[in-house]
């Protein structure tokens, strides 16, 4: 299966939350397992849950509201703050999306996406609102991201804006590769800096 | 108190004319190669790495069936996942148990140096690297925690990453890397009475939020830095991560030579003489260029305590909590959903809050000095009756220096409990967590939602504010207790 991505086209989950933080995205007390898979489950766990129980999903909150579902989540300014836990990216890949949509990512949590292909995608805070209003009137309304455009549109209005990433990152997630073959296959660069480094 | 200046004619390469910062001259140094138009390839001298994110790292080598790359540049330890009390005992709860058990042999797999549970060097990963020397001026520093920016305090480029890229470094020693802008903050003058490190930082996030450094490496600097025990310049460089910032640091000093010098794994004989002359150079130069420089007057930082649910919402102890009319019309929401968290009012003093919690430990406060600090306050005084306090050491050679010094039998005689070390409460992801609707005076760096716990509500503060917390039951003014 690859794991490249270019064209998403999807409806939106909208999460107004500004400064959303790595532990509400998955609690530490969910970070014991040894494998990467099955986060998802746990996402946004204590905004989700009443007292933690499953059995008492809280009405209020968005992932719990049958009207709105899709592959990109759309999140206020500063998401994925506080800690380096990748689970965060992991849970957000492993609940079904592809694309998280802010006015701006904490350091961390943007490198954890890209790692992971998922989008972070930067749009002003103009855009950022008038994707709130569109979802909010309607449900159903949807975003195309098209990341060999870098332009993400809102299909109803057509209203969209081009966003940035860069080129190299950009050419990883159109085709698949992750960081690790690319630095894999300059080993013997990294080998020859190490003995000048030491003389 | 606060001056911005911006500089626009600041060149990202900054190689050729003009000044070096701290930052560049160590960056640098690392760099193997630089992608067009990308990120370089930055090469990372050492690696620190603990149970609960790097499982899924060593399972991505073995799917690859590679071995570790330079194991020797790696250290390990069992810390965030651990219970802090019976430490001898195998450890109840089974995933827990998986997990510290999975970093055993992993460890013993690929030839990695572990300070597990037991081993007298055990703790915090933050703590243990420079109590043992491995953490130095002029190196590239990672761990799979954002508080690796703690170790900068020794002028080091040091931050954290996630798993995937504890598998880069564990497969090439490497990390790609986009080179951050430079911000410097520059506090001078004579802290006031009372008021310590922790108070510096929380002063500083609160003035600049806690998005307010994203993007920015930041080099702590100033009288009063210069002043400071590597201890309190540790804790400031730990809460780097808590404004945005990808890491801070601090130009290494005497005070920073005298620190490391002996030290189980600091450079010996000749070998110390040659790393002295190389670490003398490591400061901004006098013509450096920041792209952004705040000044900070000292003397205007009281002891801080946070009321809201991140690091950025703090305030001098005897002011009161903004009233809505001081939040910006975009805030409100963000603010008036952290007050109901923490069951507070809009405007209304935070002196006098009842607490339930006193939790003194984690990468921030855990070092001998905070617990030097707090048993002197303490001394010859009694806890709050309804407050539970929790002492959490930062590591083993901690916890033996504490009971060397008698720190031990003071904190014991007023009622304090001394733990095992670990993070603990920070977090709250073993069993110490704090329970719903309770309040917590804590010394971590985190107020998040949850953080120590579902619902649990967290003040962060000083050693010393939340050593006089302890003894009265509520929030006070630390200063109305000093001679």
């Amino acid at each position: 299966m690859s794991k490249a991505i270019n064209i998403i086209t999807s409806t939106i989950v909208p999460l107004h939350n500004e400064n959303v933080d790595t532990d509400q995205i998955i609690p530490a007390r969910f970070l014991k397992a040894t494998s990467r898979d099955g986060f998802g489950k746990n996402l946004f766990r204590d905004w989700r849950y009443e007292n933690d129980d499953e059995t008492k999903p809280k009405k209020d909150f968005v992932l719990n509201n049958p009207i709105y579902s899709g592959k990109i989540l759309v999140a206020g300014k500063n998401f994925g703050c506080g800690s380096s836990r990748e689970h965060a990216a992991w849970a957000i890949k492993d609940a079904g999306f592809d694309v998280v949509v802010s006015s701006f990512f904490a350091d961390i949590f943007k490198n954890n996406a890209l790692n992971n292909f998922l989008l972070p995608v930067v749009v002003s805070d103009e855009f950022l609102q008038k994707i709130f209003a569109a979802v909010e009137k309607d449900s159903a309304a949807q975003l195309e991201i098209n990341l060999k455009e870098q332009s993400i549109k809102l299909l109803a209005g057509g209203e969209q804006e081009i966003f940035e990433i860069n080129h190299y990152k950009k050419t990883c997630l159109l085709n698949g590769y992750d960081d690790i073959d690319y630095l894999l296959s300059i080993k013997d660069k990294i080998e020859a800096f190490e003995i000048s480094m030491n003389s | 108190m606060m001056d911005t200046t911006k500089h626009s004619n600041y060149n990202s390469t900054p190689s050729g004319a003009g000044g070096h910062s701290l930052f560049e001259k160590i960056w640098d140094k690392h760099i193997v190669q630089t992608i067009e138009d990308g990120p370089s390839v930055l090469y990372i001298d050492k690696h620190l790495i603990h149970e609960v994110t790097s499982p899924q790292a060593f399972t991505g080598l073995n799917k690859r069936g590679i071995k570790v790359f330079r194991p020797k540049q790696i250290v390990a330890t069992a810390d965030h996942n651990v219970p802090t009390l019976n430490q001898h005992l195998p450890i109840k709860e089974a995933l827990s148990r998986l997990q510290v058990e999975a970093l055993i042999k992993n460890c013993a797999e690929h030839g990695i140096e572990l300070y597990g549970l037991g081993h007298p060097y055990q703790g915090i990963v933050h703590v243990i690297g420079p109590e043992l020397g491995i953490t130095q001026p002029g190196l590239t520093v990672v761990c799979g925690d954002s508080h690796t920016s703690t170790h900068g305090a020794f002028g080091a480029i040091a931050f954290g990453i996630g798993t995937s890229e504890v598998e880069m470094v564990m497969t090439t020693q490497c990390l790609l890397q986009s080179k951050p802008k430079l911000m410097r903050i520059n506090v001078d003058g004579e802290l006031n009475k009372g008021v310590v490190s922790k108070d510096i930082i929380l002063y500083i996030i609160s003035l600049i939020s806690a998005s307010g450094a994203t993007g920015y490496a930041v080099e702590f600097a100033g009288s009063t830095i210069r002043n400071l025990s590597m201890e309190a310049r540790m804790t400031i460089c730990n809460m780097s991560i808590e404004m945005g910032a990808r890491c801070g640091l601090i130009a290494p000093d005497e005070t920073t030579f005298n620190y490391i010098k002996g030290r189980k794994f600091a450079p010996q004989a000749d070998e110390w003489n040659k790393k002295l002359t190389e670490w003398k150079t490591l400061f901004s130069d006098a013509d450096a260029i920041f792209d952004k420089e705040i000044f900070i007057d000292a003397a205007a930082i009281e002891p801080m305590i946070t009321y809201g649910t991140n690091p950025g919402m703090g305030i001098g102890v005897s002011k009161h909590i903004p009233s809505l009319n001081e939040i910006d019309a975009k805030e409100k929401n963000s603010f008036e959903k952290s007050l109901h968290y923490m069951g507070l009012q809009a405007g209304e003093h935070i002196k006098g809050k009842k607490i339930d919690y006193v939790f003194i430990g984690s990468c921030t406060n855990s070092r001998i000095e905070d617990l030097r600090m707090v048993a002197s306050f303490v001394k010859g005084k009694k806890k709050a009756n309804d407050v539970e306090v929790w002492i959490v050491p930062g590591s083993k050679q901690v916890e033996a220096q504490a009971k060397q010094e008698g720190l031990d039998k003071i904190l014991e005689a007023a009622g304090f409990m001394l733990r095992q070390p670990g993070c603990s409460a920070c977090l709250g992801m073993n069993e110490d967590k704090i329970p719903a609707g309770k309040y917590c005076i804590s010394t971590s760096n985190r107020n998040f939602e949850g953080r120590q716990g579902p619902n649990a509500r967290t003040f962060l503060a000083s050693p010393l504010s939340a050593a006089v917390a302890a003894i009265t039951g509520k929030v006070s003014d630390v200063r109305e207790f000093l001679n």
